[in-house]
């Protein structure tokens, strides 16, 4: 249908320009409404997604962390327009697809897939993996039955599925293999960009390992790019190039990985990786924990000034009442925090201490 | 874990069959280990390696049938519990022992509040009067770190977030003051943040009650944070068992070395590609005769397809079920 598509699929590999934006999301807003009372009056929005902002370039890894809530999936979806967005621009590849109406987007898809969390619920039980992988085909294309099955042979040696198996269906799957169908499926139209929305979060730690791989040699093999949402921060630090830490509907920070790691800048940042139990009882002993109190608040009422100034260990008077710009403080890093970007004068590097500054005061206080 | 100690729970050779319309599965095959007091023993495994159903054959909590404990006891102050009348295994589910579950919204009564649920037990194990019992579920919700308790007593499980609901599980599971805690994953359903607050609330707890507690659970890190000693569970068996630091040091048994190395961590260095563990784990349609991991095994020679291992002493209280000796380098001779 389209001349993509036409393609063979060996020439069907994107040489992927690392400097090149393939996704430019400016201002998302994705906000549900609450209706309450007996008129069913809309009386508040739950804001999953905040006034959100962010590039992904070509063949790069985007890792998107955060807790659960905090609407790194719903902001996933609402990047490929699986929701009617409430505000912003969204530009994959060039062409603005914020406002473009569904039937002009099904023209899109092609170029953009998905693959979810639960592998079980996103495959239907009714039909074969051959079906399932086909689909797409179907949909998007007009090729004969033969190249179809061509096609669908291809991808499952692709992803590692038996080819004898193309007839059996889902049920008859472990759950690592489910997760291959469905990148086989995602595969099938030849994207550029594919959102892995929690992957591996429902697989067991060995399997997970299978999985991660097989992402990065196809992303390898094909020049992917990928938006990859998890809330495990060590096999986003493993996979992606970038991370973004989300909170409560905004981007708290952005940044390379190693840098993110290595040196967080927000204190929730700094919280969230300390909080991480490490598989090693010698550094485990070591490790100082910022123990968070308190839960995160509802989305549908955030708390005036910082999102993340209930939680906060190093919140200030300026952070109850004014809510921090997302912004560059240094090249490639990006952060929404008073600490860092209301007042030059606070020098970076008293955030940069992977232990925290405020507990280690804490523990030269106890052993005095 | 004082040594001439008697254990406060002794396992031996215990065996739990489904007897489904598709086959039996041999869930859990000559599972022994003990538990001594004040302990944490932590239980890793994946998700069918027979860790839950180990726990819950204890307390007979499966459906009977298609669950079926084929033999084995489990010595439990001088009772078994695999063999204690229902009615004395009734007083002894949440009065000497209490569990809490993985989901914190599934283990709780939608439609009583948070009161109700904490004090029943202490009304029928401890014989309470609703006074006594108000007051000292008041006392445990302080205890479990829950502010304004008096207030929340009356509040429904669906006005408590995640973490605190866990938080409840575990008041209503120290109600009585157990001998013996089974927490099954219990923070597997919760945040990394939040995680870190009930590992700090465990660790709190166990200085101030000094009960002894068995953790379930797959994350390899929470148990290098907590446990005392640990087991590690494959294809319904336990395949290395030792001290923790012992363990995740000197790995025994190939499947805990290949998980170590296949978990990323968020410190140190990273690795370019992550280790995999090829292949699948066993289906459990009979009762073993084989090495189980021997299909996923870089050492598997041919003794491990003809026996299946018994657990060697490696030193150091650490035993493994394996036949290839890291130590040497080579088979084992016995």
């Amino acid at each position: 249908m389209t001349e993509t598509l036409a393609l063979a699929p060996e020439e069907a590999v994107h040489n992927p320009d690392p400097r090149r934006k393939l996704v430019e999301v400016r201002g998302l807003k994705m906000y549900f409404p609450i209706y309450s009372g007996l008129l069913r009056r809309h009386s508040g929005d739950v804001k999953a997604v905040d006034d959100v902002s962010f590039d992904i370039y070509e063949g790069e890894t985007l890792g998107v962390v955060g807790e659960s809530g905090c609407g790194k999936s719903t902001c996933g979806r609402a990047v490929l327009r699986l929701y009617d967005i409430t505000a912003g621009s969204i530009r994959i590849d060039g062409v603005d697809i914020g406002r473009m109406s569904q039937t002009a987007l099904r023209r899109m898809r092609p170029r953009m897939q998905m693959v979810f969390q639960d592998p079980m619920a996103s495959l239907n039980p009714r039909m074969t993996v051959a079906g399932i992988i086909g689909e797409p085909l179907d949909e998007h294309t007009d090729w004969s039955k033969k190249r179809k099955l061509d096609r669908i042979y291809e991808l499952m040696d692709a992803v590692g599925l038996n080819r004898n198996f193309a007839n059996r269906y889902p049920h008859a799957f472990s759950g690592g293999q489910r997760q291959r169908i469905g990148i086989a499926r995602a595969l099938a139209l030849n994207p550029k960009f594919i959102i892995c929305d929690e992957p591996i979060a429902a697989l067991d730690v060995s399997i997970q390992a299978q999985v991660v791989n097989l992402l990065e040699e196809l992303q390898e093999r094909f020049g992917l790019t990928y938006m990859f949402i998890s809330h495990d921060l060590s096999m986003v630090r493993h996979i992606a190039t970038r991370v973004a830490v989300m909170y409560l509907g905004k981007i708290v920070e952005l940044a390379p990985r190693e840098a993110l790691y290595s040196t967080p800048l927000h204190p929730y940042t700094e919280a969230l990786l300390s909080a991480v139990p490490e598989p090693d009882p010698s550094i485990e002993a070591k490790v100082e924990r910022i123990v968070l109190t308190g839960d995160v608040p509802s989305p549908a009422n955030p708390p005036k000034g910082c999102n993340f100034c209930t939680r906060c260990p190093k919140v200030m008077d300026i952070c109850r009442t004014v809510d921090p710009d997302f912004r560059e403080v240094s090249p490639g890093r990006f952060v929404a925090c008073h600490l860092l970007t209301g007042a030059p004068a606070q020098p970076i590097q008293t955030a940069g201490a992977t232990g925290g500054t405020r507990s280690e005061h804490n523990q030269r206080g106890e052993d005095a | 874990m004082p040594d001439g100690a008697s254990p406060i729970l002794d396992v031996r050779d215990l065996r739990t069959v489904f007897r489904t319309r598709g086959g039996n599965i041999h869930a859990v095959n000559s599972v022994s280990f003990d538990l001594y007091p004040g302990e944490l023993l932590g239980v890793v495994g994946e998700s069918g390696s027979g860790k839950s159903v180990t726990m819950m054959s204890l307390i007979r909590l499966l459906p009977m049938p298609p669950a079926e404990i084929g033999g084995g006891s489990a010595m439990f102050g001088g009772r078994d519990l695999l063999r204690v009348p229902e009615a004395e295994l009734r007083r002894l589910r949440g009065r000497d022992i209490g569990f809490v579950f993985q989901d914190p919204m599934t283990s709780l009564n939608p439609v009583f509040t948070v009161g109700f649920q904490i004090m029943e037990p202490l009304r029928k194990h401890m014989k309470m009067d609703k006074a006594a019992a108000r007051t000292r579920a008041v006392e445990l919700l302080n205890l479990v770190g829950i502010p304004d308790a008096e207030r929340r007593l009356k509040d429904f499980p669906h006005q408590f977030s995640g973490g605190m609901r866990q938080r409840v599980m575990i008041a209503i599971a120290l109600a009585c003051d157990p001998k013996v805690l089974i927490a099954d994953e219990p923070t597997t359903a919760l945040d990394v943040t939040i995680q870190a607050q009930i590992l700090e609330l465990v660790k709190e707890l166990r200085q101030k009650l000094g009960m002894a507690i068995i953790w379930i659970t797959h994350d390899l890190g929470v148990i290098a944070g907590i446990a005392d000693r640990v087991m590690v569970m494959y294809g319904g068996q336990i395949v290395e068992h030792g001290p923790v630091r012992e363990v995740f040091a000197r790995p025994a048994h190939p499947y805990t070395r290949a998980l170590l190395r296949t978990v990323p961590s968020v410190r140190g260095v990273r690795a370019p590609k992550l280790e995999v563990i090829e292949g699948q784990p066993p289906m459990l349609s009979q009762h073993p005769t084989a090495c189980p991991f021997r299909r996923r095994c870089g050492h598997a020679f041919a003794r491990c397809e003809a026996e299946n291992p018994r657990r060697y002493d490696v030193g150091a209280g650490h035993d493994a079920a394996c036949f290839w000796n890291f130590a040497t380098g080579g088979p084992r001779d016995d």
